[in-house]
């Protein structure tokens, strides 16, 4: 006991740093994984505060969950939630190191950072602005692509109420954003490769492809993995603003725009069905912690140095 | 590959003073071109939709409404901007909000983080494996939204009340992993011996030395904390009813369906005829662009940083 003592008052001032940004965590993200327990519970505000209105509160054991996965919601949410979070991990990917490789054979130098200064443009604006961005281009009446439609004398499409051609916007929307982002990574890893690699493949012959196959993707390949690892963690956690205000929230796309995330808010907000939107949540943080455990640990297996933790 | 021979030599063989020849490893014109008319392209697309709801905000009210969005419009109009500035009380008090929620946000963001960072950056700090655990650990696994919506609104009381807007989104673990890996790469360990030597307490080392010299990482830290708070809008659709503390982004979300939004709120009273005629969808579009302005002017100059941010972060340990 004295031993620990002695041991704190070593590290105080060390502590007394850290001490506001721990009651931070402790408060917004511990008490919030304790607070779960009320998936378990028939949730019900009693006067004495949190602490009593989730101690008091009636067990009902897997009611909720048994409640969520009843229902076909749950099975489309997920569907949603893993495919579109699939298809922009990887096409994100591929994007991103495509970009980043031609990026950095531009022989115009000053050209490549003035696209990439217009492609970055994107991530810096909010979904918000972007949803402004999409209605331009998808508004009925007036929008840019049914007055093309018009001029080539075709109908013009309600592209709000019309589900099938949702799944491209939000994956295309989903990459446009982050292309710029993902690529400035990427291309500072490729800046980093020792250029006696080069110098001396091109003395054996090779080529710029075989340049690119054999040294550089090997050599991005660390990165790729660890990021996809960490990607992997949050394939059941979605862009909320992607799924819920780039479609302006129409009921007639939920079918193919809603994930876990607008599925939880649109419970808490609009149904206030506590119980069910905490086991909805709660199933989101176990899969996703078990997805990238899972993740790393096959990494570790087949490459341990690449493993994340 | 005989191209290739032939090119290596006439490099070779080229003196140095001359004129600068060709990279030989350089790849040829005609991809050169093809990858420049690809990347430009997909470059244009991240900049076309802004130039245009700027070219929709200045588009005349009624032209707009025959003709529809167009890049090159009939007839130009400032009045959705006169209109604005006429009746535009409820965008200048969200522009409030949002500047006030980014200032102290960013400040206190700024504070929490380096302050975490640097002490779990030191190695002779005993208790670091449990504080990094502490932190990193909330990047694998969260409550969820709905307890953490409790906390806020039913522990901390916080609903309709700036902090609301601030508070939630002060901290996060990426942010320490940034700031922890510049302070370990970039601050040498004898800077610190030597300032221990002289007699330096640790609050004198971290404010006095390490701070200073850990400005670029500083800055990376409170670029991406202020465009958080710049661009956020969901802590205020979840937590503010009252239209005093809305921000610019909610603000532009509420008028998305409704325009009288703006209009009820602003004290000037607005006759139904006025009501009637007024510009909404480039009034809308015009508050898109001046709530998208400040921040499409100003990054350009601040990239760089976030792109030193950005190669930090993913660099492992």
């Amino acid at each position: 006991m004295q031993g620990i003592l002695k041991k704190l008052m070593k590290n105080r001032a060390f502590l007394l740093l850290v001490l506001p940004g721990a009651a931070w965590f402790i408060i917004f993200a511990y008490l919030p994984m304790f607070g779960t327990i009320i998936a378990f519970k028939d949730f019900r505000i009693h006067p004495g505060g949190f602490l009593e209105s989730v101690l008091k509160s009636e067990w009902v054991g897997f009611k909720n969950f048994e409640f969520l996965f009843s229902t076909d919601d749950a099975y489309i949410i997920t569907r949603n939630t893993i495919l579109y979070n699939a298809g922009l991990i990887m096409l994100g990917l591929v994007l991103a190191v495509t970009l980043a490789i031609i990026m950095n054979e531009l022989l115009n130098k000053r050209l490549a950072k003035l696209y990439q200064t217009a492609m970055f443009m994107p991530y810096f604006l909010s979904w918000v602005i972007i949803s402004y961005f999409v209605f331009s281009f998808l508004n009925v009446e007036k929008g840019v692509f049914n007055q093309f439609l018009v001029f080539l004398g075709e109908d013009p499409v309600s592209w709000y109420s019309e589900t099938k051609f949702w799944p491209y916007f939000l994956i295309f929307l989903g990459l446009w954003k982050n292309a710029g982002y993902g690529s400035v990574v990427y291309l500072a890893a490729i800046a980093g490769i020792d250029r006696s690699y080069y110098e001396a493949a091109m003395i054996d012959g090779a080529t710029k492809w075989h340049q690119i196959k054999f040294i550089t993707l090997p050599m991005l390949r660390p990165l790729m993995i660890i990021l996809t690892v960490l990607a992997l963690g949050g394939i059941f956690r979605s862009d909320f603003g992607l799924f819920y205000q780039v479609p302006r929230d129409s009921g007639a796309l939920y079918p193919v725009t809603n994930v876990i995330d607008t599925f939880v808010y649109r419970g808490l907000t609009i149904m206030g069905d506590t119980g069910m939107s905490t086991a909805t949540g709660l199933y989101q943080s176990v899969v996703g912690l078990i997805l990238v455990l899972l993740a790393n640990y096959a990494v570790r297996k087949i490459e341990k140095d690449y493993a994340v933790f | 590959m005989n191209d290739l021979s032939k090119s290596m030599e006439r490099t070779l063989l080229s003196a140095p003073g001359k004129k600068k020849t060709r990279d030989i490893n350089a790849i040829s014109p005609l991809w050169n071109f093809i990858f420049n008319a690809g990347v430009c392209l997909f470059a244009l697309s991240c900049i076309f939709p802004f130039i245009f709801i700027i070219i929709i905000s200045f588009t005349d009210e009624k032209t707009l409404a025959i003709n529809g969005f167009s890049i090159l419009p009939e007839v130009l109009s400032l009045d959705a901007y006169r209109f604005l500035m006429r009746s535009g009380e409820q965008m200048v008090q969200s522009l409030g909000v949002t500047l006030t929620v980014t200032v102290i946000g960013t400040i206190l963001t700024l504070y929490l983080v380096s302050t975490y960072a640097y002490a779990i950056s030191r190695k002779n700090f005993d208790q670091r494996r449990f504080f990094s655990f502490l932190a990193f650990f909330t990047m694998l696994f969260s409550g969820g939204l709905v307890p953490g919506y409790i906390v806020v609104t039913q522990v901390l009381h916080l609903r309709d009340s700036i902090w609301a807007l601030i508070f939630p989104s002060i901290l996060n673990a990426f942010y320490i992993i940034v700031m922890r890996t510049f302070f370990t790469t970039t601050v040498p360990d004898a800077i610190i011996e030597s300032a221990k030597i002289d007699g330096a307490t640790e609050f004198g080392i971290y404010t006095r030395i390490v701070l200073p010299i850990s400005l670029p990482g500083i800055a990376t830290i409170g670029l991406f904390s202020t465009l958080g708070f710049w661009n956020d809008w969901f802590n205020a659709l979840l937590y503010i009813d009252n239209p005093n503390l809305i921000p610019l982004q909610t603000l532009l979300i509420r008028i998305q369906n409704n325009m009288d939004f703006i209009v009820q709120n602003s004290s000037q009273v607005v006759s139904y005829d006025i009501a009637a005629t007024l510009p909404t969808e480039t009034v809308r579009m015009a508050m898109v662009v001046l709530a998208t302005l400040p921040i499409a002017l100003a990054y350009p100059f601040f990239q760089k940083y976030f792109i030193q941010g950005l190669t930090i972060g993913s660099v492992k340990e």
